[in-house]
Protein backbone atom coordinates (compact mmCIF):
# COMPACT_ATOMS: atom_id res chain seq x y z
CA UNK A 1 0.00 0.00 0.00
CA UNK A 2 2.84 2.35 0.70
CA UNK A 3 4.39 2.70 -2.70
CA UNK A 4 1.54 4.86 -3.95
CA UNK A 5 0.36 6.31 -0.67
CA UNK A 6 3.56 7.60 0.85
CA UNK A 7 5.66 9.60 -1.52
CA UNK A 8 7.59 11.35 1.21
CA UNK A 9 8.44 10.49 4.80
CA UNK A 10 6.34 11.86 7.64
CA UNK A 11 9.25 13.96 8.86
CA UNK A 12 9.85 15.52 5.46
CA UNK A 13 6.16 16.13 4.91
CA UNK A 14 5.86 17.94 8.24
CA UNK A 15 8.96 20.00 7.42
CA UNK A 16 7.54 21.06 4.05
CA UNK A 17 4.11 21.83 5.51
CA UNK A 18 5.68 23.95 8.26
CA UNK A 19 7.94 25.74 5.79
CA UNK A 20 4.96 26.53 3.56
CA UNK A 21 3.13 28.12 6.49
CA UNK A 22 6.16 30.09 7.66
CA UNK A 23 6.86 31.36 4.14
CA UNK A 24 3.28 32.56 3.76
CA UNK A 25 3.23 34.23 7.18
CA UNK A 26 6.77 35.56 7.06
CA UNK A 27 7.31 36.49 3.42
CA UNK A 28 4.26 36.26 1.17
CA UNK A 29 1.96 38.11 3.60
CA UNK A 30 3.75 41.34 2.64
CA UNK A 31 1.94 41.11 -0.68
CA UNK A 32 -1.49 40.51 0.86
CA UNK A 33 -4.27 42.89 -0.12
CA UNK A 34 -4.64 45.84 2.23
CA UNK A 35 -8.24 46.49 1.23
CA UNK A 36 -10.76 46.19 4.08
CA UNK A 37 -12.00 42.62 4.48
CA UNK A 38 -15.59 41.61 3.82
CA UNK A 39 -16.90 42.49 7.28
CA UNK A 40 -15.11 45.86 7.52
CA UNK A 41 -16.22 46.73 4.00
CA UNK A 42 -19.85 45.93 4.79
CA UNK A 43 -19.57 47.88 8.04
CA UNK A 44 -18.39 50.92 6.07
CA UNK A 45 -21.05 50.58 3.37
CA UNK A 46 -23.99 50.02 5.69
CA UNK A 47 -22.77 52.48 8.28
CA UNK A 48 -21.64 50.78 11.46
CA UNK A 49 -17.87 50.89 11.03
CA UNK A 50 -17.59 53.84 13.44
CA UNK A 51 -18.74 51.52 16.23
CA UNK A 52 -15.42 49.70 16.09
CA UNK A 53 -13.38 50.17 19.24
CA UNK A 54 -9.63 49.73 19.34
CA UNK A 55 -8.67 46.42 20.85
CA UNK A 56 -7.20 46.53 24.34
CA UNK A 57 -4.21 44.67 22.90
CA UNK A 58 -3.66 47.31 20.18
CA UNK A 59 -0.45 48.49 21.90
CA UNK A 60 1.13 45.05 21.99
CA UNK A 61 4.52 44.42 20.40
CA UNK A 62 2.99 42.50 17.47
CA UNK A 63 -0.31 44.38 17.15
CA UNK A 64 -1.59 44.82 13.61
CA UNK A 65 0.89 42.22 12.34
CA UNK A 66 3.78 44.64 12.63
CA UNK A 67 6.62 44.37 15.08
CA UNK A 68 7.28 47.34 17.35
CA UNK A 69 10.72 48.81 16.89
CA UNK A 70 11.28 47.56 13.35
CA UNK A 71 10.83 50.33 10.81
CA UNK A 72 11.18 48.29 7.64
CA UNK A 73 7.63 47.25 6.70
CA UNK A 74 8.62 44.01 5.08
CA UNK A 75 10.76 42.92 8.03
CA UNK A 76 8.31 44.19 10.64
CA UNK A 77 5.41 42.24 9.14
CA UNK A 78 7.53 39.19 8.47
CA UNK A 79 8.79 38.97 12.05
CA UNK A 80 5.24 39.40 13.40
CA UNK A 81 3.95 36.72 11.04
CA UNK A 82 6.68 34.30 12.04
CA UNK A 83 6.24 35.02 15.75
CA UNK A 84 2.48 34.49 15.48
CA UNK A 85 2.92 31.26 13.53
CA UNK A 86 5.34 29.88 16.10
CA UNK A 87 3.01 30.89 18.92
CA UNK A 88 0.15 29.02 17.24
CA UNK A 89 2.39 26.04 16.54
CA UNK A 90 3.53 25.75 20.14
CA UNK A 91 0.10 26.33 21.69
CA UNK A 92 -1.87 24.10 19.32
CA UNK A 93 0.89 21.51 18.94
CA UNK A 94 1.33 21.31 22.71
CA UNK A 95 -2.40 21.00 23.31
CA UNK A 96 -2.80 18.27 20.68
CA UNK A 97 0.22 16.38 21.99
CA UNK A 98 -1.34 16.33 25.47
CA UNK A 99 -4.77 15.34 24.15
CA UNK A 100 -3.60 12.56 21.83
CA UNK A 101 -4.40 8.90 22.40
CA UNK A 102 -1.39 7.09 23.80
CA UNK A 103 -0.25 3.61 23.01
CA UNK A 104 -1.79 3.47 19.56
CA UNK A 105 1.58 2.95 17.98
CA UNK A 106 0.43 -0.35 16.47
CA UNK A 107 -1.20 1.38 13.55
CA UNK A 108 1.71 3.71 13.04
CA UNK A 109 4.18 0.82 13.20
CA UNK A 110 2.57 -1.21 10.51
CA UNK A 111 2.61 1.84 8.26
CA UNK A 112 6.20 2.83 8.89
CA UNK A 113 7.66 -0.66 8.71
CA UNK A 114 5.90 -1.52 5.51
CA UNK A 115 7.18 1.67 3.91
CA UNK A 116 10.72 0.59 4.64
CA UNK A 117 10.47 -2.58 2.62
CA UNK B 1 -14.34 38.31 9.25
CA UNK B 2 -12.69 39.13 12.57
CA UNK B 3 -15.29 41.02 14.58
CA UNK B 4 -13.73 43.92 16.50
CA UNK B 5 -14.85 45.18 19.88
CA UNK B 6 -17.88 47.45 19.71
CA UNK B 7 -19.93 45.93 16.88
CA UNK B 8 -22.07 43.78 19.17
CA UNK B 9 -23.51 44.73 22.56
CA UNK B 10 -22.43 43.16 25.85
CA UNK B 11 -25.26 40.60 26.27
CA UNK B 12 -24.71 39.26 22.75
CA UNK B 13 -20.97 39.07 23.29
CA UNK B 14 -21.46 37.26 26.59
CA UNK B 15 -23.87 34.83 24.95
CA UNK B 16 -21.48 34.00 22.13
CA UNK B 17 -18.73 33.68 24.74
CA UNK B 18 -20.77 31.02 26.53
CA UNK B 19 -21.43 29.23 23.25
CA UNK B 20 -17.72 29.36 22.40
CA UNK B 21 -16.67 27.96 25.77
CA UNK B 22 -19.23 25.16 25.46
CA UNK B 23 -18.08 24.34 21.96
CA UNK B 24 -14.42 24.27 22.99
CA UNK B 25 -15.23 22.01 25.96
CA UNK B 26 -16.96 19.54 23.64
CA UNK B 27 -14.07 19.78 21.19
CA UNK B 28 -11.53 19.03 23.92
CA UNK B 29 -13.34 15.73 24.50
CA UNK B 30 -13.99 14.93 20.84
CA UNK B 31 -10.46 15.72 19.67
CA UNK B 32 -9.00 12.95 21.85
CA UNK B 33 -10.49 10.43 19.45
CA UNK B 34 -9.00 12.18 16.43
CA UNK B 35 -5.46 12.66 17.69
CA UNK B 36 -2.67 10.12 17.99
CA UNK B 37 1.11 10.19 17.78
CA UNK B 38 1.05 10.97 14.07
CA UNK B 39 -2.00 13.17 13.72
CA UNK B 40 -1.24 15.40 16.74
CA UNK B 41 1.79 17.05 15.10
CA UNK B 42 -0.14 17.20 11.81
CA UNK B 43 -2.95 19.06 13.57
CA UNK B 44 -0.49 21.53 15.10
CA UNK B 45 0.83 22.26 11.63
CA UNK B 46 -2.71 22.64 10.27
CA UNK B 47 -3.37 25.32 12.92
CA UNK B 48 -0.13 27.07 11.95
CA UNK B 49 -1.06 26.93 8.28
CA UNK B 50 -4.51 28.38 9.00
CA UNK B 51 -2.89 31.27 10.89
CA UNK B 52 -0.61 31.91 7.92
CA UNK B 53 -3.46 31.57 5.43
CA UNK B 54 -5.57 34.10 7.34
CA UNK B 55 -2.80 36.69 6.89
CA UNK B 56 -2.99 36.36 3.13
CA UNK B 57 -5.82 38.73 2.17
CA UNK B 58 -6.72 38.38 -1.47
CA UNK B 59 -8.39 41.23 -3.35
CA UNK B 60 -12.07 40.85 -4.20
CA UNK B 61 -13.98 43.08 -6.62
CA UNK B 62 -14.84 46.62 -5.60
CA UNK B 63 -12.04 47.54 -3.20
CA UNK B 64 -12.59 44.85 -0.63
CA UNK B 65 -10.61 41.79 0.28
CA UNK B 66 -11.07 38.40 1.84
CA UNK B 67 -8.91 35.79 3.43
CA UNK B 68 -9.02 32.13 4.20
CA UNK B 69 -11.09 31.23 7.27
CA UNK B 70 -9.84 27.66 7.18
CA UNK B 71 -12.64 25.88 9.05
CA UNK B 72 -13.47 23.43 6.29
CA UNK B 73 -9.80 22.89 5.46
CA UNK B 74 -8.86 22.16 9.07
CA UNK B 75 -11.85 19.85 9.54
CA UNK B 76 -10.98 17.78 6.47
CA UNK B 77 -7.26 17.63 7.27
CA UNK B 78 -7.36 17.17 11.05
CA UNK B 79 -10.92 16.17 11.98
CA UNK B 80 -13.83 18.43 13.00
CA UNK B 81 -13.25 18.53 16.77
CA UNK B 82 -9.56 19.15 16.33
CA UNK B 83 -10.40 21.84 13.77
CA UNK B 84 -12.46 23.73 16.37
CA UNK B 85 -9.38 23.78 18.60
CA UNK B 86 -7.13 24.81 15.67
CA UNK B 87 -9.33 27.78 14.83
CA UNK B 88 -9.78 28.73 18.50
CA UNK B 89 -6.01 28.76 19.04
CA UNK B 90 -5.51 30.88 15.92
CA UNK B 91 -8.21 33.34 17.03
CA UNK B 92 -6.79 33.51 20.56
CA UNK B 93 -3.30 34.36 19.28
CA UNK B 94 -4.72 36.88 16.81
CA UNK B 95 -6.85 38.57 19.49
CA UNK B 96 -4.21 38.63 22.21
CA UNK B 97 -1.07 39.38 20.22
CA UNK B 98 -2.06 40.79 16.83
CA UNK B 99 -5.05 42.92 17.90
CA UNK B 100 -6.92 41.18 15.07
CA UNK B 101 -10.45 40.65 16.35
CA UNK B 102 -11.59 42.21 19.61
CA UNK B 103 -11.08 40.74 23.06
CA UNK B 104 -14.72 41.04 24.10
CA UNK B 105 -15.52 39.71 20.59
CA UNK B 106 -13.30 36.65 21.00
CA UNK B 107 -16.30 34.46 21.84
CA UNK B 108 -18.12 35.81 18.79
CA UNK B 109 -15.16 35.08 16.54
CA UNK B 110 -14.70 31.57 17.94
CA UNK B 111 -18.42 30.98 17.41
CA UNK B 112 -18.42 32.29 13.83
CA UNK B 113 -15.16 30.91 12.47
CA UNK B 114 -14.35 28.12 14.93
CA UNK B 115 -17.79 26.59 15.44
CA UNK B 116 -20.00 27.66 12.51
CA UNK B 117 -17.21 27.61 9.92
CA UNK B 118 -15.95 24.20 10.99
CA UNK B 119 -19.38 22.63 11.53
CA UNK B 120 -20.80 23.79 8.21
CA UNK B 121 -17.59 22.85 6.41
CA UNK B 122 -17.52 19.37 7.90
CA UNK B 123 -21.23 18.66 7.46
CA UNK B 124 -21.27 19.78 3.83
CA UNK B 125 -18.11 17.75 3.20
CA UNK B 126 -19.74 14.67 4.72
CA UNK B 127 -22.99 15.29 2.86
CA UNK B 128 -21.24 15.47 -0.51
CA UNK B 129 -19.17 12.38 0.29
CA UNK B 130 -22.32 10.44 1.13
CA UNK B 131 -23.62 11.04 -2.40
CA UNK B 132 -20.41 10.08 -4.18
CA UNK B 133 -18.24 6.95 -4.29
CA UNK B 134 -15.79 6.61 -1.41
CA UNK B 135 -12.66 7.51 -3.35
CA UNK B 136 -9.71 9.81 -2.74
CA UNK B 137 -10.45 11.76 -5.91
CA UNK B 138 -13.69 13.23 -4.58
CA UNK B 139 -12.16 14.59 -1.37
CA UNK B 140 -10.60 17.82 -2.65
CA UNK B 141 -13.65 18.92 -4.69
CA UNK B 142 -15.90 18.05 -1.75
CA UNK B 143 -13.66 20.07 0.58
CA UNK B 144 -13.73 23.01 -1.84
CA UNK B 145 -17.54 23.07 -2.01
CA UNK B 146 -17.73 22.73 1.77
CA UNK B 147 -15.37 25.69 2.09
CA UNK B 148 -17.44 27.72 -0.37
CA UNK B 149 -20.62 27.17 1.67
CA UNK B 150 -19.03 27.71 5.09
CA UNK B 151 -18.04 31.34 4.49
CA UNK B 152 -21.43 32.88 3.58
CA UNK B 153 -23.11 30.82 6.33
CA UNK B 154 -20.70 32.27 8.90
CA UNK B 155 -21.46 35.72 7.44
CA UNK B 156 -25.18 35.03 7.78
CA UNK B 157 -24.75 34.05 11.43
CA UNK B 158 -22.86 37.30 12.05
CA UNK B 159 -25.77 39.16 10.45
CA UNK B 160 -28.19 37.37 12.77
CA UNK B 161 -26.08 38.32 15.79
CA UNK B 162 -25.97 41.91 14.52
CA UNK B 163 -29.75 41.92 14.14
CA UNK B 164 -30.05 40.80 17.77
CA UNK B 165 -27.30 42.81 19.40
CA UNK B 166 -25.84 45.23 16.88
CA UNK B 167 -24.73 48.57 18.33
CA UNK B 168 -25.81 50.70 15.38
CA UNK B 169 -29.35 51.30 14.09
CA UNK B 170 -28.69 49.77 10.69
CA UNK B 171 -31.24 47.72 8.79
CA UNK B 172 -30.53 44.04 9.57
CA UNK B 173 -31.65 43.01 6.08
CA UNK B 174 -29.18 45.40 4.49
CA UNK B 175 -26.37 43.99 6.60
CA UNK B 176 -27.39 40.40 5.90
CA UNK B 177 -27.66 40.88 2.15
CA UNK B 178 -24.33 42.70 1.94
CA UNK B 179 -22.56 40.23 4.25
CA UNK B 180 -23.80 37.12 2.46
CA UNK B 181 -23.24 38.39 -1.07
CA UNK B 182 -19.69 39.63 -0.42
CA UNK B 183 -18.80 36.48 1.49
CA UNK B 184 -20.15 34.32 -1.29
CA UNK B 185 -17.46 35.89 -3.47
CA UNK B 186 -14.84 35.48 -0.73
CA UNK B 187 -16.03 31.88 -0.42
CA UNK B 188 -14.83 31.24 -3.97
CA UNK B 189 -11.32 32.14 -2.84
CA UNK B 190 -11.77 29.95 0.23
CA UNK B 191 -12.87 27.08 -2.04
CA UNK B 192 -9.88 27.43 -4.38
CA UNK B 193 -7.33 27.55 -1.54
CA UNK B 194 -8.98 24.70 0.37
CA UNK B 195 -9.26 22.52 -2.72
CA UNK B 196 -5.62 23.07 -3.68
CA UNK B 197 -4.25 22.45 -0.19
CA UNK B 198 -6.36 19.33 0.40
CA UNK B 199 -5.48 17.97 -3.05
CA UNK B 200 -1.78 18.59 -2.43
CA UNK B 201 -1.73 16.78 0.91
CA UNK B 202 -3.80 13.89 -0.45
CA UNK B 203 -1.42 13.69 -3.39
CA UNK B 204 1.56 12.93 -1.18
CA UNK B 205 0.28 11.67 2.18
CA UNK B 206 -3.43 10.76 2.19
CA UNK B 207 -2.85 8.71 5.33
CA UNK B 208 -2.35 11.97 7.27
CA UNK B 209 -5.72 13.38 6.15
CA UNK B 210 -8.54 12.73 8.62
CA UNK B 211 -11.23 13.05 5.94
CA UNK B 212 -9.49 10.42 3.79
CA UNK B 213 -9.65 7.61 6.33
CA UNK B 214 -12.68 5.78 4.99
CA UNK B 215 -11.61 6.22 1.36
CA UNK B 216 -8.22 4.72 2.20
CA UNK B 217 -9.86 1.80 3.98
CA UNK B 218 -12.11 1.21 0.98
CA UNK B 219 -9.10 1.24 -1.30
CA UNK B 220 -7.18 -1.22 0.87
CA UNK B 221 -10.10 -3.61 0.78
CA UNK B 222 -10.25 -3.27 -2.97
CA UNK B 223 -6.66 -4.26 -3.51
CA UNK B 224 -7.02 -7.01 -0.92
CA UNK B 225 -4.18 -5.94 1.27
CA UNK B 226 -3.73 -7.86 4.48
CA UNK B 227 -5.57 -5.95 7.17
CA UNK B 228 -3.85 -3.63 9.57
CA UNK B 229 -4.17 -6.03 12.51
CA UNK B 230 -1.28 -6.00 14.94
CA UNK B 231 0.46 -8.94 13.33
CA UNK B 232 1.38 -7.17 10.14
CA UNK B 233 4.38 -5.56 11.80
Amino acid sequence: MSATEKRISTRNFFAVFLLAGLLIAGVASYYASSHPDGLNFVAEKTGFSDKEEASSTADGPLAGYSTKGIDNDRLSGGVAGLAGSLLVLSLAGGLFWVLRRRGTAGDEHSVSTSSGT
Amino acid sequence: MHVPDGFLDVPTSVATGVVAVGGIALALRGARRELDDRTAPMAGLVATFVFAGQMMNFPVAGGTSGHLLGGAMAAVLAGPWTAVLCLSTVLLVQGLFMADGGITALGTNVTLMGLVGVAVGWLVFKGIRAMLPDRLGVLAPAAAIAALVSVPVAALVFSALFAIGGTAPVSPEKVAIAMVSWHLVIGVGEAIITGMVVASVIGVRPDLVYGARSALRARRLEIREPSTAGESA
